[in-house]
């Protein structure tokens, strides 16, 4: 295919610009480059912010870290909130947390991604699939959805308000609350609470089950068109638990090629620095991670519910793990890289995490009350990573005698998707917009890509990687000579 | 105001996320149901929840977010010229909030020491024209536009979002009872 990410003569060619791309999180600019016959030259996704929160969360002290990098998203603070407390959990020198701990946390986790990828589907994508991508601008939307399929868009507003309550009992608020602290949790589960949370679990896991079956219904009304839309091979990477389950809380790291054979498998996360880099481009505030062992060209990789889905063995849970055999199915063995199908791979998972938040309902250590780990020695230095409802993220810490933070790294979810989502959209522009006029609808036809992939364009504004420097001196027979350090 | 498809009068609400998480974008979802209650009274102008992306005359905006770049200044003062009661939303919008925690330090410094190449260590600072310029500092809404309300918290929650919004669509002071109130 053409590389549509950079044109040769970019000042002959004509610009058309999406801005702001809508019914996504934060801010994000498309440009795209045509010339006279409307061919397009070039595509960009462009991230227009930039924070630079790892730069002043250094001097602040390590147990406040889990409250204030939550403020990152507001979409999923307990993505960032439990990836900080877990390295905090190391920096601290807590030893495993006790079961109830790890029990809650989970919860906590489960009922953010019912929350996530209930909003996500019902509230932001929905309209395009519902509707059609090239509807009424006034129509795409859930307001929209509402007028039209008044008791869909009910059970999406339920299903998310029920994933906001499991987070609210657990942590005292729906959005910014306070639960996860270095080495556990600072409040059990009432049993009143848990009660309540119980009450409606069997109808959100029923109506998760129904929400993979519409998204079928909805592939069904062109499957070739839904396995092809914004197409893009790529590598996949996701946490699996030792038996090679999907596990959104803790893990190895596993990665596939575009074909499915494993890259690398069960790789402990906190040696993360040697296993990727971050590259910076200078149209985006957000870098471009890869896989250093494959190179930036042939390294970058998506990460999320389709990668997920697909990187595991299997999912913990049975009706879960049903629907993902029938999503298998489709590719007849290998992997699949349409975006589209990202919406039935998350409504899977929201169906998986439906099913393990009722599993811990129903477990009685769930309203314990011995929260806090044992505590050593402090460790100074802590890795957390989690699979956040939209991938794989990042929470990297050093934390100085005096307990202030002294390094600060983070690379976010979207971070990890930058290159699959502009590549994703070269792929519809080439399709779709190439040599045609542009209209309105061609040009949410881009937006539906990068919608699919469900980016939280605050985070990555806020995240900046900064991937230590490492320089290596090595002679001419190969053995290292010294090792510049930097950052 | 405009009128509805039933010749009912509703109010236009825009909303925008600047400098912010998207936080209270997500509490005034977390109006749950009653979204469906506010659709009777309002409809959205230019909002990161449609596909309008300019604003026009409308009634409220709602602006979450402190003032970070070039763009988030494009867009409070498009609203500030298109609406008629500006709302700042949130800690962010109020006073900067967290992401105001880098006015202490020099905007260049945490530019170059975020953006390295890693190869040679050199800073590359992205440039290309085609993204805004940061501010020296994260700005308060009101010291870009003039505000009319403040709604605080971080983030205010969903019930002070629908108290504020009802109280004034339908023509009452806003009053927020003190368990409404949060400064978090």
């Amino acid at each position: 295919m053409l590389n549509l990410e950079t044109a040769q003569s970019p000042h002959m060619l004509r610009r058309v610009v999406i801005e702001p791309v809508s019914r996504v999180e934060g801010h994000g600019k498309v440009t795209i480059l045509l010339d006279e016959e409307n061919r397009v030259h070039q595509v960009r996704l462009h991230i227009v912010e930039f924070r630079g929160f790892e730069v002043f969360i250094e001097g602040r002290p390590y147990w406040e870290v889990p409250v204030t990098v939550q403020r990152l998203c507001g979409i999923c603070p307990v993505s960032h909130h439990i990836a900080a407390a877990k390295a905090m959990d190391l920096v601290a020198g807590y030893g495993p947390l006790t079961p109830t701990a790890e029990k809650l946390r989970r919860l906590l986790h489960y009922g953010q991604i019912v929350q996530s990828h209930a909003l996500h589907f019902f509230y932001l994508a929905s309209p395009d699939l519902l509707f059609g991508f090239d509807s009424e601008v006034d129509r795409r939307n859930v307001v929209g959805v509402a007028a039209t399929f008044p008791d869909l868009a009910k059970r999406g507003v339920t299903m998310r308000k029920w994933g906001q309550e499991v987070i609210r009992h657990i942590v005292g608020k729906r959005i910014h609350g306070t639960g996860c602290i270095p080495g556990g949790m600072n409040k059990a589960l009432s049993v009143e609470e848990r009660d309540a949370l119980r009450r409606d679990v069997d109808q959100i896991v029923a109506w998760s089950r129904e929400s993979v079956a519409l998204v079928v219904r909805l592939c069904e009304t062109g499957p070739k068109f839904y396995r092809n839309f914004g197409e893009s091979r790529a590598n996949m990477m996701g946490l699996v638990d030792a038996s090679g389950a999907s596990d959104y809380y803790h893990g190895g790291l596993r990665a596939i090629d575009a074909d499915g054979e494993t890259i690398f498998d069960q790789v402990d996360y906190t040696t993360y620095q040697q296993v990727f880099q971050e590259e910076t481009k200078p149209w985006s505030y957000m870098k471009f991670p890869h896989i250093k062992a494959l190179g930036a060209e042939k390294g970058w990789y998506r990460v999320g519910p389709l990668a997920r889905v697909q990187v595991c063995d299997h999912l913990s849970t049975p009706l879960a793990e049903d629907e993902r055999r029938k999503f298998l199915a489709l590719g007849g063995g290998k992997p699949q890289h349409g975006a589209l199908l990202t919406h039935w791979a998350r409504m899977i998972e929201m169906l998986n995490a439906a099913e393990m938040a009722r599993d811990l309902l129903n477990d009685s250590e769930i309203v314990g009350t011995d929260l806090m780990a044992d505590k050593g020695p402090p460790r100074g230095e802590g890795v957390g990573v989690i699979e956040a409802p939209r991938g794989t993220l990042f929470h990297h810490y050093r934390v100085g005698d005096n307990d202030l933070v002294t390094y600060c790294n983070l690379i976010v979810s979207t971070t990890n998707n930058n290159q699959a989502m502009n590549e994703a959209i070269r792929s519809v522009a080439a399709r779709f917009l190439s040599g045609r006029e542009i209209t309105e609808g061609l040009l949410n036809h881009i937006e539906v890509a990068i919608r699919a992939y469900d980016p939280c364009l605050s985070c990555a504004t806020h995240a900046l990687g900064q991937m230590p420097l490492e320089v290596d001196l090595i002679d001419a027979d190969g053995a290292l000579v010294s090792r510049g350090r930097k950052g | 105001m405009t009128t509805g498809g039933q010749g009912k009068v509703k109010v236009r609400l825009a909303t925008t996320s600047l400098a912010g998480c998207f936080g209270c974008h997500m509490s005034f979802l977390d109006i749950d149901e009653r979204l469906f209650e506010l659709a009777e009274l309002a409809e959205f102008d230019r909002s990161p929840l449609t596909d309008i992306k300019h604003c026009g005359p409308c009634d409220i905006a709602l602006i979450e977010g402190g003032v970070c770049n070039t763009d988030n200044v494009h867009v409070v003062r498009e609203l500030r010229a298109n609406a008629k009661i500006l709302v700042a939303v949130g800690a962010c919008a109020i006073n900067g909030g967290l992401p105001a925690l880098r006015n202490r330090l020099p905007v260049d410094d945490i530019l170059t020491r975020v953006y390295r190449d890693p190869n040679t260590g050199e800073p590359c600072v992205p440039n290309s024209p085609e993204l805004p310029l940061p501010l020296d500092m994260v700005y308060p809404v009101n010291e870009i536009v003039r505000v009319d309300y403040s709604l605080p918290g971080c983030p205010p929650s969903g019930d002070a979002v629908w108290k504020f919004l009802t109280d004034l669509i339908l023509g009452r002071m806003p009053r927020l009872e003190y368990s409404l109130l949060n400064y978090d």
